[in-house]
């Protein structure tokens, strides 16, 4: 009679404050609604019935922005919406990630001109760069995926910023 | 050309003076800028050119007279025809008189040649700019606004594009 | 960064009526990040209530200067830039651009190249229509069209992918022709879209056309007169659906269009119900279209044989001198063009896609112009809401099919 089959019975599960909050983190993180361009298209095939993104947790779009925690830029970003982009994520409650997809929102993509940003990340700050044009919707998944594993692996003291 | 528009060249010739050029079975009719609102009005009134596909400019800097060549794309249902206008304009402050009056699909392509290219339009109801952010100076469709091409970073000259490079705040 | 300012009502006075200046109407901002606004596009509207008093659109958040930057690329890399304008459509922007580039330097293209362009671009119009469909229905509530939709257009994005490799911007269509003969898997996945597809179609009018609760919000909302229609520029469906019969495949037929019969179906209310109408009777149509340019596909090559213009296949480069020298030629400086302009359109799903390009004898494009029909679409909207609701307003934007990559380029 272990301590697993008696605290198994109670119904007692043991583990770390971190390990529960960043699974509860990635088990339904919710998008922002902020397709701009081409790759919004595929975002939304993403989140149709071929390639379903609900099973990943992202049943949602949420429009309004204090409603949800990722933001996933898909498109190119001008500079007349660049002042727009920031005050939605500064509206945007912690804690927030933001993934860059596509190669316009990540290095300015095939555009590299006077109306558009070089990348999103001279707005926003960026935590995962997702490639293509339009990337597929697996690449989406596996960008998400991604950003889950980096979820699982934050700690309590970087983010908590005294 | 069709003879159809043959008649109607010949009558833009008649009433204004207008020289044509044609190529690849297109006419491209020039006339200036203080007949165009009158050339409008003739083609949509008498000959049913009920519909402007496009009106936009071209800059042909460093030629400053003329130089910019405005073009207005017109287009007959009834007599499936097209003919297109071309208005020579100088360098300096390019004024022209606003088509609205007589096609309203002018007022946000005017407003457009304003924001893109600089030539003002007299008379316009909402001269604003329309595709470009408030506080972008210049008109970038001019020739001699530069692209705004930036340098790949690569690894050779990471840290002097990384300069230059914005960052945001977190 | 340049920052957001607050405005008075000052710098639009002209614009709304004197009752916003007085604080009666409300000033309400339907702003870039909307759910129902179909990419970036801000609506001012001054409303009494609940009603739509005025609507300014506000335009350009999308902006991305494909004009210019075709400047400064050649005639064939500047077709990559075409693909992402409209990105509904992409091979019908391809289609546009590419014959602008033909007809400016006179090329003749192949038939058989002709005819996999027109089952492409058709393909692409039901592709885009299906994501009106999904999209305007998801806006009025009606989400399992969006469901069913996007999984008709996962079929369509596999045909493109097997030709081209790439599922949306694929650039297939190159001056001259194609880039490559479509595979043998073409015909059959093309033939099972085909056979599938009507009762599919079918299944979505069931869902839909009857429906008095959909019939409830899109009978008489957003009438438009074709007058109207004419003189704010609008074409395509919309105006098709005000009972002006213009299709630009009827009236100046390209790429092979008058080989094959199809009607093009008009409707007179100039609502919202029927422009629906008329969008889903032209899926069927461009179903039929595909069908008989696949039946009657030619055999031949699919590039034209003018080396000045279209480079020679690979196979050819390792045997043949000349073919090396201009695959060279083509690659490192790209053809000239005459110093001259043409314009030439096609019909898109939204309307008239025009392009004027003119040449100043070098490989660069001197002047790339958009004939965008979304832009011209949009600016008809305020009078098409003029005493409406704001629900209605969703239901109008939903109809006019807008995609914001065509209005700011």
């Amino acid at each position: 009679m272990g301590i697993e089959q008696k605290l198994g019975n109670m119904g007692v599960v043991t583990t770390t404050l971190e390990n529960t909050v960043n699974w509860a983190r990635t088990g339904a993180m919710w998008p922002m609604l902020f397709g701009l361009a081409c790759c919004a298209i595929e975002m939304m095939s993403a989140q149709a019935a071929h390639y379903d993104m609900s099973r990943f947790g992202m049943e949602l779009m949420r429009a309004s922005p204090r409603q949800s925690d990722l933001m996933i830029v898909a498109g190119r970003v001008s500079k007349k919406m660049g002042p727009v982009l920031r005050r939605l994520y500064d509206q945007m409650p912690e804690p927030k990630w933001v993934i860059a997809m596509g190669d316009c929102a990540s290095c300015g993509g095939v555009f590299n001109n006077y109306a558009i940003f070089q990348g999103v990340d001279e707005v926003v700050p960026v935590d995962i760069y997702i490639a293509g044009c339009p990337p597929r919707p697996e690449a989406l998944i596996h960008g998400v995926m991604t950003l889950h594993e980096k979820v699982r692996t934050e700690k309590f003291k970087d983010l908590a910023k005294g | 050309m069709d003879k159809k528009l043959e008649k109607i060249i010949q009558a833009l010739q008649n009433n204004f003076g207008a020289t044509v050029e044609e190529f690849r079975d297109e006419a491209h009719v020039f006339v200036k800028v203080n007949q165009i609102v009158d050339a409008l009005t003739l083609l949509r009134d008498k000959h049913e050119f009920e519909l402007l596909s496009t009106m936009t400019a071209v800059d042909y800097w460093p030629q400053q007279s003329p130089r910019f060549h405005l073009i207005y794309q017109l287009t007959s249902l009834a007599q499936n025809l097209s003919v297109q206008l071309r208005v020579p304009l100088n360098g300096d402050q390019p004024k022209v008189p606003t088509a609205t009056r007589v096609y309203q699909v002018a007022n946000w392509r005017e407003r457009e040649a304003w924001d893109m290219f600089g030539i003002e339009f007299e008379g316009h109801p909402d001269p604003r700019s329309i595709l470009l952010a408030d506080d972008q100076e210049g008109h970038p469709l001019r020739k001699d606004f530069p692209l705004g091409y930036e340098e790949p970073q690569f690894s050779f000259n990471f840290d002097e594009i990384g300069l230059h490079k914005p960052e945001p705040k977190e | 960064m340049p920052q957001l300012e607050e405005v008075s009502v000052e710098k639009i006075k002209h614009l709304v009526s004197e009752r916003a200046l007085a604080g009666e109407t409300v000033l309400l901002n339907m702003g870039p990040q909307h759910p129902s606004t179909h990419g970036v596009l801000r609506l001012l509207l001054e409303l009494d209530g609940e009603t739509v008093i005025k609507c300014i659109p506000d335009v350009g958040f999308l902006h991305t200067g494909i004009e210019k930057n075709m400047e400064s690329k050649t005639y064939i890399k500047a077709a990559v830039m075409s693909d992402r304008l409209d990105y509904m459509n992409t091979m019908g922007n391809n289609l546009a651009y590419v014959m602008a580039v033909e007809k400016l330097v006179d090329l003749d293209v192949p038939p058989r190249a002709q005819a996999i362009r027109v089952i492409l671009t058709e393909l692409q119009r039901i592709a885009s229509h299906l994501v009106w469909l999904g999209t305007s229905g998801l806006d009025l509530a009606a989400m399992s069209m969006f469901l069913y939709c996007f999984r008709e257009r996962e079929a369509i994005l596999d045909i493109a992918e097997l030709c081209s490799g790439q599922r949306m911007m694929t650039s297939f269509f190159r001056p001259g022709g194609l880039w490559r003969d479509v595979p043998v898997e073409f015909e059959s996945a093309v033939r099972d879209f085909i056979k599938t597809f009507p009762k599919r179609v079918d299944e979505y009018e069931r869902l839909l056309t009857n429906n008095p609760l959909f019939l409830d919000r899109v009978l008489g909302i957003g009438k438009l007169s074709g007058a109207d229609a004419l003189q704010y520029g609008v074409t395509g469906p919309n105006l098709r659906a005000s009972g002006v019969d213009w299709d630009l495949r009827k009236a100046r037929p390209y790429s092979g269009y008058e080989q094959y019969q199809f009607n093009v179906p008009v409707k007179k209310e100039g609502d919202v119900y029927a422009r629906y109408l008329v969008r889903v009777q032209e899926m069927r149509e461009s179903l039929k279209i595909a069908e008989q340019a696949l039946n009657k596909l030619p055999m031949g090559p699919v590039r034209s044989e003018n080396r000045k213009y279209v480079p020679p296949p690979r196979s050819e480069i390792g045997v043949n001198m000349e073919a090396l020298i201009h695959h060279f030629k083509l690659w490192t400086e790209g053809f000239p063009a005459p110093k001259a302009s043409i314009y030439s359109a096609i019909e898109s799903p939204r309307g008239e896609l025009g392009v004027y390009l003119e040449g100043d004898g070098g490989p660069k494009p001197y002047r790339v112009h958009w004939r965008t029909p979304s832009f011209d679409n949009l600016a008809a909207l305020p009078i098409m809401s003029k005493g409406h609701l704001v629900a209605d307003l969703v239901a109008i934007i939903g109809s006019i099919d807008i995609v914001l990559g065509d209005i700011d380029r």
